[in-house]
């Protein structure tokens, strides 16, 4: 039953063929057996996991089950759960309990989702391959010495290794979709604003997004159909009526017109990747779909724009975390600055910090204007780019990542060639805009290669309905990592 | 006068709103500490700003009641520093484009009319408190205020004085309360000053380097302050010392302001806009709606009571002190001439302000209403009782007595302005008093003055005295 797919224990839970309590055994039994190996769980609480099932049997015994009541799921460790441990991956909260939950673990929590943990990540969701995790790195499924990629490494692996049928995840430049290209499942970012924020703890302000993480693209619409929604308590969450993301699943593609940015394909991309992609591609253009050559020009900007506005907001962002009223204290201390410098010192790790200092450099008088101002003016332009390139075309296709897995510790002393890992998934947070990613081969090694379909706003049901037709007519989504049954 | 000063303010206007401008938790003053902070409030992981709509509509209010410029759009931005009272570890506030630009205040002090400019009004929240007394050296933090709206008020730098500085806390702090945006409690802190002062020798155009004196929260400190500080500065510059620019603090107890820091170690506060809040936008039809709302300013009431009753510019400043004493006033001289305009004011002013002062009672708990007062007033005017009566009458409808006819007839208290009932009583005194008599004639003036006594206490008080002098003076003259 661990190999199913949302879908299918919908299905099986609905016509009595298990219970929702069955099921959460199940996982946490494959959870308790493989996490030692794989680090995908930061907290697991069989006892909470429990109360949920059981009140889901019963809803279901009363008749008010939806969907996805009594199906479990994981989240990232970056959303506040009630009662839980939520420690965003840091030392910093690593005795932070939540008292609330996150508008997304809300609504999953609503539909009758039974919680079975809380996964690895980057720490603060910095980072492309959960090497930055105080509680240690998540190992990749199909090869235990590689990266399962970041931030959300801990639900991509988990999710890949059967550990859990899907999870949530949040995207600030790419952590979801990488993590979901290098691990070999589905992960979608939403158009920004169309999850809510509250609850999240914010890396990020006007980047982050919070998505699913799954094996299907269809599975991907059933928990975004739950996620989504606007929610009063998030400024940035969009008001508008709620869809079925699911809707347009069976559309056929012919016709559909994809653009081929010339940038993605350039140089930094490795040719197993490329090969994989452009099979991907081709498999389209037998469906019926034509394709266009487009560009993005100021897509190279991204990288830096990225890293002098994702710092800044960070900087800020993080400054709430000083040992005062929750978190990490340092035992020791002379007097109040001492108390904040031992304090954060000991509870942020070198990434965090190092992005805690170029935020706080490109905020400062006298470079404010040559950094965070000029950036903001950049990152105009590139979602300039995409509205462009959005008349000729009705979605966009490319790598999600220019490498698969990497080794761990290959990239953790060249923070440049981490960032780069990032490389086309930037330009999507920039912009605001949705962007997935879907299995599409694999690489000499056996490891999963991702494909990047980015849509236009509020365009996440044609996406879906993009990806589910490949996933009809291909199998890369079904393959399942060596070990794993 | 050699020395020329110079003064602006900032003031911390706390906007009545019930609830915090960014959360759901309660504004009201006084609760257990951290029991009215909420996750919002006390910077939790995750949690987000949401604005009070009502904060906003309030300094819309204020930005219109000053003829300013309210922007179509403008922005929260954070003001980044650590402090344990600042849970997020930045403030929520307006920098480069606030809700409210330019706009202007009309201050008197003595018989001078001056415009006071605004440079802006903006929005943003409160920190919270650090409490160092009572935790054996360590600092507690109550965040009970975290989040508190404010309205930060700024002025040009266009006082000269300490009374023009107060002047003008004056006019704002009646100004708030009267569109209602502010309680102007200064003593818990709903309604506090910062001054920026400078002084420079008369005839110089360059502005002199200044000092900014925090957290004034009295109109009394606000002057002792500004007293002091331009002494001091005067004394430096004179001693051949230079202004560096500097925050300090005012000690009430010595009278003396002191140093906090100087300009070297201010903070870089790292300004930028908030990326949880959206651009703030106000439409043309949410303005006219908040314009609709606005009640009669008190310039224009001035104006009015001045044209319609005769006031004197000062009498109309003293009845216009808050929304509640004008309508009081209104109420109570309605639909009458100047002359019963002008008693309504004195008495307003006069009794019933002491009366109100003595028992810490505001004009809206006055125990003589302004019905009341009118015809109290009718009464005078029509010499029914006289002024003296007319306080004991006061007096008794202060205490629950009833209304000025009632308390007039059971008191038997009614003027005796029959002039033959009163030229017998002046007989009767004229014939029991030959002495005096004898002495006003030999040009002892005090005399006279007895012989008014006489009647009126033989009249038990009741005697119209305007009568009683005449009468006398044509009877001893005859």
């Amino acid at each position: 039953m661990s190999n199913a797919t949302l879908k299918e224990l919908s299905a099986n839970l609905a016509a009595g063929a298990c219970s929702s309590v069955e099921l959460s055994h199940e996982f946490i039994n494959k959870i308790n057996n493989l996490n030692k190996s794989l680090g995908c769980f930061i907290t697991v609480d069989a006892e909470r996991t429990l109360v949920q099932a059981r009140a889901a049997d019963a809803r279901r015994a009363a008749g008010s089950a939806g969907p996805l009541t009594g199906v479990p799921l994981a989240h990232k460790d970056i959303f506040c759960a009630d009662g839980w441990l939520t420690t965003c991956g840091s030392r910093m909260l690593s005795n932070f309990v939540a008292p609330y939950d996150a508008h997304v673990v809300q609504r999953c929590n609503d539909a009758g989702m039974v919680t079975l943990g809380k996964t690895n990540m980057d720490e603060f969701a910095m980072g492309s391959s959960n090497e930055t995790s105080y509680f240690g790195p998540v190992r990749n499924p199909w090869n235990l010495e590689t990266v399962p990629g970041g931030s959300s490494g801990g639900s991509a692996a988990a999710v890949a290794a059967r550990l859990a049928p899907a999870a949530t995840g949040t995207d600030t430049g790419g952590s979801i979709r990488q993590p979901a290209a290098l691990t070999g499942i589905c992960g979608l970012k939403p158009t920004y604003g169309l999850v809510s924020r509250y609850g999240m703890i914010a890396f990020a302000s006007s980047l982050d997004q919070a998505g699913p993480m799954a094996r299907t693209a269809e599975d991907l619409g059933l928990l975004l159909n739950v996620m989504a929604g606007h929610d009063p308590r998030d400024s940035t969450s969009l008001e508008r009526p709620a869809e079925d993301y699911n809707r347009d699943l069976a559309r056929p593609v012919a016709g559909l017109r994809i653009g081929l940015p010339k940038e993605f394909f350039a140089t930094g991309l490795t040719p197993d990747v490329q090969r994989a992609v452009e099979a991907a591609i081709t498999e389209y253009k037998k469906l019926g779909a034509t394709l266009v050559d487009i560009s993005l020009p100021n897509m190279e900007l991204s990288v830096p724009v990225y890293y002098v506005l994702a710092p800044a907001e960070a900087s800020s962002n993080l400054s709430r975390f000083d040992g005062v009223r929750y978190g990490h204290r340092a035992a020791e201390y002379t007097d109040l600055m001492d108390m904040y410098k031992r304090s954060r010192a000991e509870g942020f790790g070198a990434e965090v910090k190092r992005r805690i200092l170029i935020g706080t450099y490109v905020l400062s008088h006298g470079y404010y204007d040559a950094y965070y101002i000029h950036a903001q003016k950049l990152r105009r332009l590139i979602a300039q780019d995409f509205t462009k390139a959005f008349k000729q075309c009705d979605v966009i296709m490319g790598p999600t990542s220019p490498t698969t897995a990497f080794r761990l510790g290959e990239k953790s002393a060249d923070p440049v060639q981490m960032y780069l890992s990032d490389i086309y998934t930037i330009a999507v947070n920039l912009a605001g805009l949705p962007g997935m990613s879907i299995p599409c081969g694999f690489d000499g090694s056996s490891l999963p290669v991702g494909l990047q379909i980015i849509g236009n706003y509020f365009d996440e049901a044609r996406m879906l309905n993009v990806a589910h037709q490949y996933q009809l007519v291909t199998d890369w989504h079904q393959r399942t990592p060596p070990g794993v049954k | 006068m050699k020395w020329e000063i110079v003064i602006g303010l900032e003031t911390h206007a706390q906007l009545s709103t019930v609830s915090k401008i960014f959360s759901g938790a309660s504004t009201a003053f006084g609760a257990e500490p951290n029991t009215q902070a909420c996750g919002v409030d006390i910077a939790l992981p995750g949690v987000l700003p949401v604005l009070n709509t009502g904060a906003v509509e309030r300094a819309i209010r204020f930005g219109l009641a000053v003829g300013g410029k309210i922007n179509t759009r403008s922005i929260f931005a954070r003001k980044n520093y650590f402090y344990p009272d600042l849970p997020k570890g930045y403030q929520i506030s307006q920098y480069e484009l606030p809700i409210v630009e330019g706009g202007t205040l009309t201050i008197r002090v003595g018989d001078t009319e001056k415009t006071v400019h605004l440079t802006r009004a903006h929005l943003e929240e409160d920190a919270g408190k650090s409490l160092h007394e009572d935790f054996s050296g360590s600092t507690g933090i109550d965040l009970n205020r975290a989040g508190t709206p404010l309205l930060e008020i700024v002025t040009e730098p266009d006082m000269r004085s300490a009374e023009e500085a107060v002047a003008y806390a004056r006019a704002l702090h009646t100004l708030v309360r009267w569109i209602d945006i502010c309680d102007g409690n200064m003593q818990e802190g709903s309604f506090r000053c910062d001054a920026n002062v400078s002084v420079r020798r008369m005839g110089e155009t360059e502005l002199g380097t200044r000092r900014e004196i925090k957290n004034l929260n009295s109109f009394r400190f606000l002057q002792q302050a500004i007293e002091y500080e331009v002494q001091w500065q005067i004394g430096e510059i004179e001693d051949g010392r230079k202004i560096q620019q500097a925050t300090v603090l005012f000690d009430p107890d010595t009278g003396e302001t002191r140093m906090m820091r100087t300009k070297e170690d201010a903070h870089d506060y790292r300004y930028f806009p908030d990326p949880d809040l959206l651009p703030l936008e106000v439409t043309s039809e949410r303005l006219d709606a908040v314009r609709s709302g606005l009640p009669v300013l008190p310039k224009e009431r001035r104006e009015q009571f001045v044209a319609q009753y005769d006031l004197t510019p000062y009498d109309a400043e003293q009845l216009t002190a808050s929304r509640e004493l004008a309508d009081f006033f209104d109420t109570a001289a309605s639909g009458s001439d100047a002359r019963i305009g002008k008693l309504c004011a004195n008495w307003i002013s006069g009794a019933l302000s002491a009366r109100l002062n003595e028992e810490g009672l505001d004009i809206g708990q006055s125990r003589v209403g302004a019905g009341q007062l009118r015809r109290l007033v009718d009464r005078i005017a029509d010499d029914t009782i006289s002024g003296k009566m007319a306080k004991d009458v006061f007096d008794a409808i202060w205490a629950g007595e009833g209304d000025a006819d009632q308390i007039i007839a059971a008191k038997g208290l009614r003027q005796i302005s029959d002039s033959g009932e009163l030229e017998k009583i002046v007989d009767q005194v004229l014939a029991s008093n030959a002495q005096q008599v004898a002495d006003f004639k030999a040009g002892k003036e005090k005399a006279f003055n007895s012989l008014v006594g006489q009647v009126m206490k033989a009249s038990r008080g009741k005697a119209n005295p305007q009568q009683v002098n005449d009468i006398l003076r044509r009877k001893l003259a005859g």
